[in-house]
């Protein structure tokens, strides 16, 4: 396969996993909203413009800050790189560019998602803005279907690296913005507030049942932070990303028979996620222990692309 | 010229009263369809079309510049008999074409025998001057030609344009019939149509063929321009079907004369490049130092026979519309036959007589650039302004030697589905003639455009042309021979 294909295939990955989260997000936060007063409404979409890190952009860009320009900014900017529009497009644009190593159905859902967003101006009012979110959702589930029945081979090991690198990026970006709120266990719990923050955590990424079918008893704060980092069961979890891009290097080892650089670091890093529990995260910080993690996260995206001949 | 009744594919000069003999059930079909039908059929096809993403970018529109060809649900009908003579031409002019670029990068016989004058040869922008002297493995220079036909009587074809360089569009002709046989499948009961698919196997062993001679399994691959050239659909689609690696410029490097490819288990060597990207934009060093598409160094590694460009460089001498009206000449001279298919009368406005002729008659007459494609660069007389009639006298005066000029056709017409109901509408006709080692080889049929304004002869999809899928019916005792 040409590198300059596996780059292609690898940033779909990527950008539709960014646009589902991003999907995801902007749900939840309006969930949130339509719960609270109008003041912590405001704090949550700048809490939700700082989970994709844009919020210094947003403000750069002179627009007043509101609810309804927020929500317009993360779903339709075409200023915004981390908008659903700019995430469609990078897609679409990466697709374009490697349609011969897509199926059909692969390349059809991430059009169909694009042509959805294409010519919408206005996000309109929320419920019109969630009517969106849940056509993209659709189709973006249709892409993830597709690229499970792609011929098993390097094509969709690519789109799927891309993915696994970004959700493992979104999960902990997530974290760090509400890392305040997870406190560790024994720490005195939130109000009613403080519960709808850790709802919205597991609307995000989609696990609010989940939680409950493992843990069985309240919402706790730590247990949260558990879930979203430990539990392998859970998909959007820093362990499971971690497994799984382990997993998928293993396939082009398996291959070629050679390994790399991008093997290493992958599996160290699940080594290290797997001697390690909340308890001992807590008391080194949480904060601290995400930002190196999302440093690891990032360098293991730089050797992906050194190893396989397109960084 | 919309006045003049032109001879019409279905309905020959009967004005829509009696088919033509064996086209009787398309008249029933387009007769028996319900109200809104074939409308219905029509959109479905385009969904279909835009979905898929067969789109073209049109060159100078930024925004939303991807478009789908309109496709047109009525097809249009060549008989047996009449591909019979059809590829016997094709096969006769593309095998002078071959013959003449060998000659004019090689020997220039044909220049010293006086036929071709010399200067518009050698002094052509077309001719590739790295070219000279260069021999491409098994002697194949244009692998792949579109020769645009016209009709204009029940036995006048005509030799519009030959298209040796990087012809596009047969991607439309395979999508259009998958759109028919899944659309209309009825269509395909009431007539033997010969079948078209094969057309992607056929190019890629016309591209094996050609593979510079090595014991090696040869890697070919397609090198697009990248996937904001307007043909890029095409590109990803032909290598897909041909199971070939679609690279770009930046995806190859030549290392001591020898092309490779960046994969991600290392370099891998190529043999063959069916490239679509232009002359000028294949090697930086030779050609345009500033084409960021192509290659350095792939002149140099094409001309130590290290690698086949397909088509060759160069071919742009053979379908230059300047050389175009010496085409009767030159098929003659290389096979020693009269041409199956004429050229268009042509005025080259180089010769003065030629010139006179053509001022006294721009607004009847069509004035094309020699060296101008796409509808672009073009005047038609009878539809023109006075003002572009102006503006083309003085462009003639200053610099005759770029322009010839033909008479306005009557192009034949096929029933076409427009907003009024089914008028007829100009055609004309692409097919694709493939040259390998073993010679020519021709699928049976085409790229069919149409004009969709009423009247328009322009039937170029950037300039609002859409696209026909074009039958080649099986020979009376239903015998389908392989092409």
């Amino acid at each position: 396969m040409l590198s300059r294909t596996a780059a292609h295939l690898y940033w779909i990955g990527r950008y539709m996993e960014r646009a589902e989260f991003t999907c995801r997000l902007i749900e939840a936060t309006i969930r949130l909203t339509a719960l609270g007063d109008h003041e912590s409404g405001d704090r949550a979409w700048r809490s939700a413009l700082s989970v994709v890190g844009v919020q210094a952009d947003f403000d750069r860009g002179g627009e007043a800050f509101s609810a309804a320009a927020v929500r317009r900014y993360l779903t339709l900017s075409e200023d915004n790189s981390g908008s659903i529009r700019a995430c469609l497009a990078g897609a679409r644009d990466n697709a374009r560019a490697a349609r011969t190593a897509l199926s059909v159905e692969v390349w059809q859902a991430i059009n169909r998602a694009w042509l959805i967003i294409r010519d919408r101006s206005r996000p309109g009012n929320p419920q019109a803005t969630l009517n969106l979110i849940e056509e993209l959702k659709a189709e973006i589930r249709g892409f993830e279907g597709a690229v499970g029945r792609m011929l098993r081979s390097e094509g969709c090991w690519f789109i799927e690296l891309g993915a696994v690198v970004e959700r493992g990026d979104n999960t902990a970006r997530l974290l760090d913005v509400k890392y305040y709120l997870l406190l560790p266990p024994g720490q005195e719990v939130g109000g009613a507030l403080d519960r709808d923050q850790w709802t919205t955590i597991l609307q995000i990424v989609s696990a609010k049942t989940a939680y409950r079918h493992i843990y069985r008893g309240p919402l706790q704060p730590w247990l949260v932070a558990d879930f979203l980092i430990f539990r392998h069961e859970m998909p959007r979890s820093l362990a499971a990303s971690a497994g799984e891009s382990v997993e998928l290097l293993g396939h082009f080892a398996a291959l070629s028979g050679r390994q790399g650089p991008a093997d290493r670091l992958a599996r160290q890093r699940l080594d290290r996620i797997e001697d390690l529990d909340i308890v001992t995260v807590f008391q080194g910080g949480l904060h601290e222990w995400l930002h190196t993690y999302i440093g690891e996260n990032a360098a293991l995206d730089g050797a992906i692309a050194r190893q396989f001949r397109f960084g | 010229m919309a006045e003049r009744s032109a001879f019409d594919e279905l309905w020959g000069v009967s004005r829509g009263k009696t088919a033509r003999p064996g086209f009787e059930a398309l008249a029933e079909w387009i007769a028996g369809a319900p109200p809104g039908d074939l409308q219905r059929r029509q959109q479905a096809a385009e969904a279909a079309f835009r979905s898929l993403g067969i789109t073209f970018n049109v060159y100078g529109e930024e925004e939303a510049a991807e478009r789908i060809i309109p496709f047109d649900i009525i097809p249009r009908i060549f008989s047996a008999d009449e591909w019979t003579r059809l590829s016997a031409g094709l096969e006769q002019r593309v095998n002078a074409i071959n013959a003449f670029i060998d000659d004019v990068y090689g020997r220039r016989q044909i220049l010293a025998d006086g036929v071709v004058p010399q200067d518009i040869v050698l002094g052509n922008s077309q001719f590739c001057i790295p070219c000279a002297g260069a021999k491409p493995p098994h002697g194949v220079y244009a692998h792949i030609c579109g020769i645009d036909l016209v009709r204009t009587g029940p036995d006048d074809f005509f030799v519009l344009e030959d298209n040796a360089r990087t012809p596009s569009g047969v991607s439309y002709m395979l999508e259009n019939r998958e759109a028919m046989l899944r659309l209309c499948p009825e269509l395909f009961e009431a007539f033997s149509v010969r079948p078209v698919d094969s057309y992607p196997e056929l190019l890629r062993d016309t591209l094996y063929s050609v593979a510079p001679r090595g014991t090696r399994e040869p890697t070919c691959v397609l090198l697009t321009p990248g996937h904001f050239n307007s043909a890029y659909y095409e590109h990803s689609f032909l290598a897909d079907n041909m199971g070939i690696e679609l690279v770009e410029g930046r995806d190859l490097e030549v290392d001591d004369d020898i092309v490779w490819m960046r994969t991600i288990d290392g370099r891998v060597r190529v043999d063959v490049i069916y490239r679509r990207v232009d002359d000028a934009y294949l090697d930086p060093l030779v050609f345009r130092p500033d084409s960021a598409l192509g290659v350095a160094g792939l002149m140099a590694a094409y001309l130590a026979g290290n690698v086949t460009l397909v088509n060759a460089p160069g071919t742009g001498i053979a379908d230059d519309k300047a050389i175009y009206s010496y085409m009767p000449e030159i098929v003659r001279y290389y096979t020693g036959e009269e041409p199956i298919l004429p050229n268009v009368e042509t005025w080259r406005c180089r010769e003065p007589a030629a010139l006179g002729h053509v001022l006294d008659h721009l607004d009847e007459l069509v004035v094309k650039l020699v060296d101008g494609s796409g509808g672009y660069g073009m005047l038609i007389g009878p539809t023109a302004s006075s003002r572009e009639i102006e503006t083309f006298r003085a462009a003639l005066k200053a610099e005759p030697q770029r322009y010839i000029a033909q008479p306005t056709l009557a192009l034949s017409t096929v029933p076409t589905l427009v907003d009024q109901g089914i008028a007829p509408r100009h055609v004309d006709f692409r097919p694709y003639v493939l040259t390998g080692s073993a010679g020519v080889r021709i699928v049976p049929g085409g790229l069919t455009r149409v004009a969709l304004r009423k009247g328009s002869l322009v039937v170029n999809s950037s300039q609002g042309g859409g696209t026909k899928d074009s039958f080649v019916l099986a020979g009376r005792h239903g015998e389908a021979e392989t092409p």
